[in-house]
């Protein structure tokens, strides 16, 4: 039995599953190589032009809400964990189980966007939205909507990785509820739970970055 | 060299408590004046959480060594695209402060 899963699993070019497990987490993790650059290339800037405008990043920062911004790391680090008990539960073979945590992490995941939205809904409300209709009071309007426009740019590309996990997550609870995995071959949710966990580290360091300046 | 060593649930519960704690510890931290150290314990305590993440819930500790120097790579030229480019923007008086590298890196862990 376990014979003709492995078989309808493995791909021809490989020896084995074990074999094929190993070339796709390597060719996942090039994958995300290419993605710490770039939202490197967002970070980056970032941190040139808060050395170059350390006040008015600062007082932008104060527009944001640090209690939605803490529920929002809780809710993200909490969908991390599903997804690692997700995996878990696919090496066990354990199908309920799998089905269950794989919708607790879309759950998290869409909880977290919607947190996401009603902070965008009151920058919006608050002309705090980079552009012509962009107001701030304040000694650094200029520079503070460039921290804006850096807020916007980061937390957006952020979301948008989050969505697509969510997309990727959703195929996946479908496949796993028809039994498509098993305790030999669950590799798609193994990769798949690397890339969220890899946009849980960019809110690991987008939070303090954006949230957190000057707050003392 | 297997990826498939399977951890027990109660260690993902664990790390996930950590984080949580880490989270915490972070947003207290930032409303405590600490000159610049603020800044150094931020990223300190962000470094920190994903080593964790890196190690525990995507298994690296636990993967081949090749994978290992796929992630290091990640880093190492994010370091790399890091510091040049500092070093660049930096060093062009720019920045509003006295020109070299000791008082650049002063000002930037003040602000």
């Amino acid at each position: 039995m376990v014979s003709s899963e492995a078989s309808s699993a493995l791909s021809h070019q490989f020896d084995d599953l074990e074999q094929q497990s190993e070339a796709t987490t390597l060719g996942m993790w090039a994958f995300l190589v290419t993605e710490i650059l770039f939202f490197g290339g967002l970070f980056l800037c970032y941190i040139v032009y808060r050395a170059s405008y350390p006040e008015a990043f600062a007082s932008g920062s104060h527009h944001l809400d640090v209690a939605l911004g803490t529920v929002n790391t809780a809710v993200l680090i909490g969908s991390s964990l599903t997804m690692a008990l997700a995996v878990h539960a696919a090496q066990l073979g354990r199908q309920q189980e799998l089905v269950l945590f794989l919708l607790g992490t879309i759950l998290l995941g869409t909880v977290f966007l919607g947190i996401k939205g009603v902070e965008y809904g009151h920058k919006l409300a608050e002309h705090l939205v980079p552009g012509p209709s962009f107001v701030f009071t304040g000694p650094h309007a200029q520079q503070a909507q460039l921290f804006f426009s850096l807020y916007f740019a980061m937390t957006g590309l952020h979301a948008a990785h989050m969505v697509i996990g969510i997309g990727v997550l959703t195929v996946l609870t479908v496949m796993a509820w028809r039994g498509h995995f098993s305790a030999v071959y669950y590799t798609p949710i193994e990769i798949s739970g690397l890339y969220w966990h890899f946009v849980d580290i960019v809110w690991i360091f987008l939070f303090p970055l954006l949230y957190l300046i000057g707050r003392h | 060299m297997s990826q498939h060593v399977i951890l027990p649930q109660t260690l993902y519960v664990r790390i996930f408590a950590v984080l949580l704690a880490l989270t915490f510890v972070t947003v207290a931290v930032a409303y405590i004046d600490l000159g610049p150290l603020n800044n150094v314990m931020a990223l300190s305590i962000a470094v920190t959480k994903t080593v964790l993440v890196i190690l525990y819930f995507m298994h690296v500790r636990y993967s081949s060594h090749l994978t290992w120097v796929f992630v290091g790579a990640g880093f190492l030229w994010l370091l790399i695209m890091i510091a040049f480019t500092l070093s660049d923007v930096f060093s062009r008086g720019w920045l509003p402060f006295p020109r070299g590298w000791e008082t650049a890196t002063v000002f930037f862990l003040m602000t």
